[in-house]
């Protein structure tokens, strides 16, 4: 679809669901009516500006169903959000809404080169979280066979890798991770796995751990992006070109802007990741800020596809420690450990206060390959260590080395950060 | 000659080596010799035993990061100035020890030393 198709379509969308929020949810009513604008004050996606913002918070004043803009009869099913950063939000889908999100889980796997003839192992969680479910009805709509593994019991999992012979595997990036770790220990060789695509998202992952996953499981990995609040996966995912993920723009629309001003960045420039539904029926939502940090090329990509692409999440808004003025994200940390080969990927970020002074401790296990019986030796990983993480960072690291596996592997989203400052 | 040394990573803290020695002596490994090196966060276990596979084993099983290295073992007199003679020997050969430990007993020592190339320091030593 060419450009002016797309935004012909996303404007005569957008018109409807502005008008159609106006008149049924009062809540946006209000909040347009203290901006002083009617619903044909938006002609087009150019006026997004115009409209009010929607954050998690309003979600949580107007929980469970105060967003809903169809009566609770015409629900198909209530999703909520994990709750990393809080309590749980509600997310109400009517049939309509659940079949859109199935379209867009399907365009998502097919993105990735997934076709009905493949084995999609879906170990995301099933229940609220919309992960499991999600991935299950949209590899369903392409026609896959589908194993509704779930998430845990890892053994187990890799059993049905074997005997169902699984030739997708959808979880989170850092559960892969842990998958491919032990089909290592189980001294299985992974290109022994009919194996060939990973689609993984729901957290935050660097390039770096893309690579160790690739080659710890023997595949090609790709990015699924999406958040419960605007649908769950398949708002956006990678290509075979790996340079961002495509957009289902036609039922997201997307804004990137910056975290301070909130007015749009130059283009192809960082910022806040904002969405506004086009086609949601029973609870649309307007400029949902999603605290991602990310960016969008409107450039036409290689593999065909026209719609707009996002750069790979590089944290959340919310990620971002501020330590000792410098803002870092647990992703840098990560992308510097992952080409260490003398560290494990797994690390836990300890942040402190002593005095005034704010410390940034990395807890990391040492590859069993590189440990040592002399200290010396040890103390010189351990110095590369800080002296790559203290480059990258631009603050001083203290980096501590632990036993091994005594960083938490995880099954869902993984917890890396404690902060332990009183602020 | 050379023997067998096995290494543990641990934490500097509470109950860690219990942890290992009891993971050994479910396995039915012996200790014969140890010494521990410590820093203020973490600690090394070097270790001689009677069945290092099976030791090295039963520890990468509980989840140990553990390291198998060549060091010396022999006996000298327990005497003044026994150990430096062996000294002097890996000295003017060129080989750096890393480490010492050992203990004696009835009459004579037992030594364990790790160094560089442990298969020039035999040749020294003999």
């Amino acid at each position: 679809m060419g450009r002016d198709e797309m935004t012909n379509l996303q404007s005569s969308r957008l018109r409807t669901t502005v008008a159609r929020v106006y008149h049924n949810v009062p809540f946006y009513r209000t909040k347009m009516q203290e901006i002083g604008i009617e619903p044909g004050d938006v002609r087009g996606i150019e006026d997004i500006e115009k409209l009010p913002f929607t954050t998690k918070q309003d979600l949580r004043d107007t929980y469970p169903f105060g967003l809903a803009a169809l009566p609770n009869s015409e629900f198909v099913r209530i999703h909520a959000s994990s709750g990393t950063t809080g309590k749980p939000t509600a997310i109400p889908h009517s049939r309509k809404d659940l079949e859109m999100f199935s379209e867009c889980v399907a365009r998502a796997l097919c993105c990735a080169g997934v076709t009905k003839d493949d084995t999609v192992q879906v170990s995301y969680g099933y229940g609220l979280f919309t992960g499991g479910l999600g991935a299950h009805d949209g590899a369903t709509k392409l026609g896959a066979t589908v194993i509704p593994a779930s998430g845990g019991n890892t053994r187990n999992q890799i059993t049905l890798l074997k005997d169902f012979g699984s030739t997708v595997l959808a979880c989170t990036p850092s559960y892969a991770l842990f998958i491919a770790e032990a089909v290592a220990e189980a001294g299985i060789d992974p290109a022994t796995l009919p194996l060939r695509i990973g689609e993984f998202g729901a957290e935050p992952w660097s390039a770096e751990m893309r690579a160790k996953i690739e080659e710890g499981l023997g595949i090609k990995a790709y990015d699924i992006y999406g958040l419960s609040e605007v649908m769950g996966p398949g708002i956006s995912n990678s290509c075979v070109v790996q340079d961002g993920l495509h957009i289902a723009e036609d039922h997201f629309l997307p804004e990137i802007l910056d975290t301070e001003t909130l007015k749009p960045v130059a283009a192809g420039r960082q910022g806040e990741l904002v969405f506004t539904h086009l086609t949601k029926e029973a609870m649309p939502l307007l400029r949902y800020r999603t605290r991602d940090i990310s960016s969008l090329n409107y450039a036409l990509c290689d593999c065909g596809r026209t719609n707009v692409r996002m750069s790979k999440v590089v944290g959340r808004s919310d990620d971002m420690l501020i330590i000792r003025g410098v803002n870092v994200f647990p992703s840098q940390i990560e992308s510097v450990l992952l080409e260490i080969p003398e560290a494990k990927p797994y690390y836990m970020i300890v942040v402190d206060r002593e005095g005034i002074l704010d410390t940034l401790e990395v807890q990391v296990e040492i590859d069993e390959r590189f440990f040592s019986d002399e200290i010396a030796r040890i103390d010189v990983v351990r110095g590369k260590l800080k002296h790559a993480l203290d480059n990258a960072l631009r603050i001083s690291v203290k980096v501590t080395l632990v036993e091994h596996k005594t960083i938490q592997r995880t099954e869902g989203k993984a917890k890396r950060v404690i902060d332990k400052r009183k602020l | 000659m050379i023997i067998k040394q096995l290494s543990v990573f641990l934490e500097n803290a509470t109950g860690h080596f219990l942890g290992i020695s009891t993971c050994l002596g479910k396995a039915g490994v012996n200790i014969s010799a140890l010494s521990l090196a410590e820093t203020a966060e973490y600690g090394i276990a070097r270790m001689i035993v009677d069945d290092e596979k099976k030791g090295a084993e039963a520890l990468r099983e509980a989840g140990y990061n553990v390291n198998l290295a060549d060091v010396i073992g022999m006996n000298i007199p327990d005497a003044p100035g026994a150990l430096s003679e062996v000294l002097a020997k890996l000295a003017a050969g060129g080989v750096n020890v890393s480490y010492i430990y050992g203990y004696s007993s009835e009459g004579s020592a037992n030594l364990v030393l790790k160094v560089g190339d442990p298969e020039e320091a035999c040749k020294l030593l003999k």
